[in-house]
């Protein structure tokens, strides 16, 4: 017996996809992806039309859908995340229906709970065999994990397998198994392994990366919670990575032993792991190929899906038992609710992704951002687009200083204690537009083109159009 | 009072307004090596702007301009002695008139600003082997000498010898400049550790520094700085130390004493001083604990 | 003294500006583009036409692209190609 069929045509077909369905997509082959625009390719050939998109995020290289978007072949979306190529093209009002944005524990959530179904989901699969058994760690286009693809898997009515690298008969060590799987499509390339992970990444070389870095490093030093047993998630972002760096130092020189470190894993978190900072790491999501190298090779180093990652509302999930997470922000105002969906400018550039999951379930939840950014300061006094609530956000640390969200007074005052500079949020702000000028308001436009929900399913903001100019 | 120095490129926006906040306690604008002959003019508007509009508190202020021998130097020091900064970093001196060539134009200026005599601070750069052997003249030669500074890399070329990591090669010169320094009072810096990549060798290029007796490093990268201040700040066993002295001292005074021994050395002059000095420092870091009790 | 070349200075990097000027004929004619034009268009613009009034330049063409600049960047900018056009630069 044998799952495959000839093309993406052919599985289409055999899918029973329909006008008014829903389609899914991963994102684990990010800004390297072929298989949405091949598969979306042929659905506009079918002629089917008002689909719905429900990707885990969508990249720059996705661009192909604004024009199915124009055509009707596309008149719903939803995503975790949506980078800015397509981002703005949403915030000029392309859609006439709102994007959804979900957290990526919300998505798995939502898709097990029935509330967002999935018609057909169509699974790049770096290797798979004939009968659907798949993973990412290996293959020509190998992106390591594939855990946000999973809940996809198990709850779409058709599931399709997209590979590159068909494997013999049953694949060995594989991450989603044939049991989910209906049809094995094997094409020349899924995706521009390039754009899927990057190299090494070189610790940043900005000198107010290296300053907020080892801020956030002192931070976590001296709150109280870096001892035996110590878990983490950090972002790729340059500064994030320095801060573990510096952290790595700190639990070597200190002879600490951490538990896990947790999230999209890059080779920073690999050579903690391999230094003995931790003991595991759990990994929803490889951002480069050392990360790749490890969950191939090293049985420490455990493949977990996005549901077990981050989704609320499951019986656990990990982040409910994260101590410290390093997250970014476009903005953050007063009140330490974070943006990551829109810039400055109002323009779509992002989304919570793990932001809001992981600021949520950690202890403490670090905002790590310049004071300002091409002249415009990070702290405002209402930010664009709630994407994480203020309540969950516990420090912010910026080269002018440290602020700390009043309600960890005791956090604030070990800070303090410690000698590090802590500064109110409102100074912060005050300072920042010393140095750039207070910034004009911005029209906002009068139609929604985002619903931001929250990771408890709950309609948290909404994200207006950018009014073009004349 | 100056642990570390960083250099920031003169024409380069992005590195001059976030200088104050990266962990200097001071930070030397670079008019000369960082800036493009192409580029000088736009460089000393910018870096006079920089030092007008933007707050360096807690952080001061030297501009290196550009040498005696160059076209440029005067502009430079038009552009930048209204904004006041702290020190003047004059490369390439090699003899004391190349100092007392700066200090004239610079007292001609301080007159027409209007500024006190000798508020703006003159660092003769050696880097030369001239500079090296009269080191003590350029120290000694006029009231404006604040520091001398060391710099390594134009200094082995002159030497025609590699510059190393490990810095047998400046031995001497190291030495020489900090005995010249301390005969003529004034304070000396050593030169930048260039490895930016090297976080360990930084450690230990600093603490021989600290060794032979200088009063601070420069740094072409922000991640040098802390090694820098960490090894020129006063460690809490000398600082408890410097107060045992001071207490000890003034004991024997109570008592009538001329002399007297702690830990079973004796207390002279120098030793009273140095303690003196080391607690003026704690107490300007911040790292006197007396204080907070 | 009025502009006598056509000239140039600052980068595209991010927090710098790109200035150009050339001698005019009827006032300040200004082409502004910036990366913060909402929030700060206005501003940038009024620095601009100040520096010009205090070096006495009444009739130019300029061309401002703002990267993010702060405004004493986007002064010392429009200063330096107000010097290189009067023919001062050193």
């Amino acid at each position: 017996m044998s799952k495959l069929v000839n093309s993406i045509r052919e599985a289409v077909a055999l899918s029973g996809l329909k006008d008014g369905m829903t389609v899914s997509f991963h994102h684990h082959l990010r800004n390297g992806d072929f298989v949405l625009n091949m598969v979306m390719e042929e659905i506009a050939n079918a002629g089917i039309k008002d689909l719905t998109v429900n990707a885990s995020s969508l990249f720059d290289v996705h661009r192909p859908l604004l024009t199915h978007i124009q055509n009707k072949v596309v008149t719903g979306l939803s995503a975790d995340y949506i980078s800015a190529g397509i981002g703005r093209a949403i915030s000029q009002g392309v859609m006439e229906k709102p994007v959804e944005f979900r957290t990526h524990g919300g998505r798995p959530r939502d898709i097990a709970l029935g509330r967002t179904p999935i018609d057909v989901a169509f699974i790049a699969a770096p290797a798979a065999d004939k009968m659907g058994n798949c993973t990412g760690k290996y293959g020509k286009s190998a992106c390591g994990s594939l855990g946000y693809a999973f809940a996809d898997a198990m709850y779409a009515k058709k599931v399709v397998v997209i590979t590159d690298q068909l494997m013999d008969y049953p694949l060995q060590n594989w991450s989603i198994s044939e049991s989910y799987v209906d049809y094995v499509v094997a094409v020349d390339a899924i995706g521009d392994p390039k754009g899927i992970v990057s190299g090494t990444t070189q610790i940043t070389r900005d000198p107010v990366g290296l300053v907020m870095a080892s801020h956030a490093a002192k931070v976590i030093e001296n709150s109280g919670l870096l001892k035996d047993g110590f878990s983490f998630q950090t972002g790729a972002g340059g500064a994030s990575l320095a801060a573990a760096k510096y952290l790595k130092d700190i639990m070597l020189e200190k002879k600490i032993q951490g538990s896990f470190g947790l999230g999209g894993i890059t080779g920073y978190l690999v050579d903690m792991l391999q230094a003995g900072c931790f003991r595991n790491l759990l990994d929803v999501q490889c951002f480069d190929l050392k990360a790749v190298e490890s969950i191939r090779s090293d049985p420490r180093h455990q493949e977990i899906t996005a549901m077990h990652y981050a989704a609320p509302g499951s019986r656990s999930a990990v982040v409910d038992n994260l101590d410290v997470v390093i997250l970014g922000a476009t903005e953050i105002d007063t009140d330490f609710n974070v943006n990551v969906h829109t810039d400055s400018n109002g323009y779509i550039m992002g989304g919570s992704g793990g932001h809001s999951d992981t600021a949520a379930g950690a202890k403490l939840s670090m905002i790590i951002a310049p004071m300002f950014r091409a002249r415009l300061p990070i702290v405002t006094d209402r930010v664009t687009c709630i994407s994480t609530p203020g309540e969950s956000i516990d420090v912010l640390v910026t080269q002018g200083g440290i602020a700390v969200n009043p309600r960890q007074a005791e956090l604030k005052q070990r800070l303090v204690d410690a000698g590090l500079p802590v500064v109110d949020i409102h100074e912060l702000k005050e300072k920042a537009e010393r140095i750039t000028g207070k910034p004009a308001k911005l029209p906002k436009g009068d139609r929604v083109v985002a619903n931001v929900i929250g990771r408890e399913g709950d309609l948290q903001d909404v994200i207006y159009n950018v009014p073009v100019k004349d | 009072m100056i642990r570390s120095m960083l250099f920031l490129p003169g024409n380069n926006p992005n590195m001059l307004i976030n200088g104050s906040v990266l962990g200097a306690d001071a930070v030397i604008f670079d008019l000369e090596d960082a800036v493009s002959p192409a580029e000088k003019d736009a460089a000393r508007v910018l870096v006079r702007n920089t030092l007008r509009y933007m707050d360096f508190t807690g952080c001061q202020r030297i501009v290196r301009i550009n040498s005696t021998d160059t076209a440029y130097w005067k502009a430079d020091l038009d552009a930048v002695l209204p904004e006041k900064p702290e020190l003047i970093l004059l490369p390439k001196t090699g003899t004391a008139q190349d100092a007392l060539t700066a200090d004239a134009y610079i007292t001609e200026l301080e007159e027409k600003l209007g500024l006190p005599a000798n508020s703006v601070g003159l660092m003769p750069l050696i880097e030369t082997a001239l500079g090296v052997e009269n080191a003590y003249a350029i120290a000694a030669s006029c009231k404006r000498i604040h520091a001398l500074f060391l710099g390594a890399e134009d200094l082995t070329a002159d030497l025609r010898c590699k510059r190393t990591k490990e810095g047998r090669e400046i031995e001497y010169a190291r030495t020489r400049l900090v005995v010249a320094a301390r005969a003529a009072d004034v304070e000396v810096y050593d030169t930048p550790f260039t490895d930016v990549n090297d976080d360990e060798g930084i450690w230990t290029d600093a603490e021989l520094a600290k060794a032979l007796g200088f009063t601070g490093k420069a740094a072409i990268s922000p991640r040098h700085l802390e090694a820098i201040n960490q090894t020129f700040s006063p460690t809490l066993a000398e600082i408890d130390y410097a107060y045992e002295v001071l207490e000890a001292i003034a004991m024997a005074k109570a008592q009538g004493k001329g002399a007297i021994a702690l830990r079973g050395k004796m207390i002279d002059a120098p030793i009273v001083a140095r303690a003196q000095r080391t607690i003026e420092m704690a107490e300007q870091l911040g790292l006197d604990r007396r204080d907070a009790e | 003294m009025e502009m006598k070349l056509r000239a140039s200075a600052g980068t595209m990097e991010s927090s710098d500006a790109y200035v150009e000027i050339e001698p005019g004929t009827d006032g300040i004619k200004l082409q502004l583009e910036s990366v913060v034009m909402g929030q700060f268009g206005e501003a940038i613009e009024k620095a601009v036409r100040n520096v010009l009034q205090e070096l006495s330049v009444e009739n130019a063409n300029v061309r401002v692209v703002d990267r993010g600049a702060l405004e004493c960047v986007i002064r010392a900018r429009v200063e330096t190609a107000v010097l290189r056009g009067k023919g001062d630069a050193q």
